[in-house]
């Protein structure tokens, strides 16, 4: 099961068939809402593929971080604020928030 | 040093004293004026901290503190104004105060790892009681939905806040 990733993946097919004429996106690029809202990223286990596009929500009053263990990002995301980023490398990356480092979350990488 | 139970928090205990639970329920603005307070007492001495901790995670920690709970106190302060409700001191918030500095020199009394330890050490116990009596106390005596929707998100927050406190409190070990 990965609820995180099926709706979204869905809706991207749909627009990149309705799009695929006009714009040169990879057919298989989606985007992912991962939000981060009362000090949790939700969903805590997200899979995604190399090229997609993650959408970070920040519902909190709280500026946060989303801080791959392994290096490999470091996104801010000030407060109410929506910030995205391409994932570039595949990977199982444990991420967490520098600022509130009890805030931990996955995302399955496959490339 | 551990056991030892800082005055601040004996004066929230104060929310759950005979005292205050025979008197007339907390309105409004005594909640927002005691939160307020609360954040305030943390601040002050995070910024303490700041100068003081020796611990790099120590300082990493207070760092968080200053940054969290000013933007919490100006969620309030935002609130308050939008509901046009102004803050009421209290004995609550009073006591908290006058307690809370008295830590604060108690605490700049000491040194290095000492410092450190005992800093985070009533960082642990300060969270845990001001997390007690939101839920106990001041969530469910506020009336206005949004105070009390704003001291939910602080409980969520200030319960991190209390995790992230222990974590660092066992790493000093």
């Amino acid at each position: 099961m990965r609820p995180g990733r099926y709706l979204p993946v869905t809706a991207a097919s749909v627009m990149a068939v309705l799009l695929s004429a006009a714009i040169a996106v990879p057919a298989h690029a989606a985007t992912i809402q991962i939000t981060i809202e009362n000090m949790e990223f939700a969903p805590a286990e997200v899979s995604a593929r190399v090229g997609d596009t993650i959408e970070w929500i920040n519902k909190d009053v709280l500026v946060h971080t989303a801080t791959a263990r392994n290096g490999d990002f470091d996104i801010t995301t000030p407060p109410k604020k929506t910030v995205t980023s391409v994932l570039k490398k595949a990977g199982t990356v444990e991420y967490y928030c520098r600022y509130h480092p009890n805030m931990k979350a996955v995302l399955r990488i496959e490339p | 040093m551990f056991v030892r139970i800082s005055a601040a928090i004996a004066a929230l205990s104060l929310l759950g004293s005979p005292a205050l639970a025979q008197g007339a329920k907390l309105t409004d603005p005594q909640i927002a004026h005691i939160a307020y307070t609360a954040g305030v007492i943390d601040i002050a001495a995070a910024k303490q901290a700041i100068s003081k901790a020796s611990n790099k995670d120590v300082k990493a920690f207070a760092q968080d503190m200053v940054r969290d709970h000013e933007a919490v106190n100006k969620q309030a302060l935002d609130l308050v104004k939008k509901l046009k409700v102004t803050p009421e001191d209290n004995d609550t918030s009073k006591a908290l105060s006058k307690q809370a500095s008295e830590k604060l020199a108690e605490l700049a009394k000491l040194k290095g790892a000492d410092y450190d330890k005992a800093y985070v050490a009533n960082e642990v116990a300060y969270h845990k009681t001001v997390n007690g009596a939101l839920e106990t106390q001041l969530i469910p005596s506020a009336s206005n939905p949004e105070l009390k929707g704003l001291l939910q998100t602080g409980l969520k927050i200030f319960q991190g806040h209390q995790q992230h406190a222990e974590h660092v409190a066992t790493e000093l070990k």
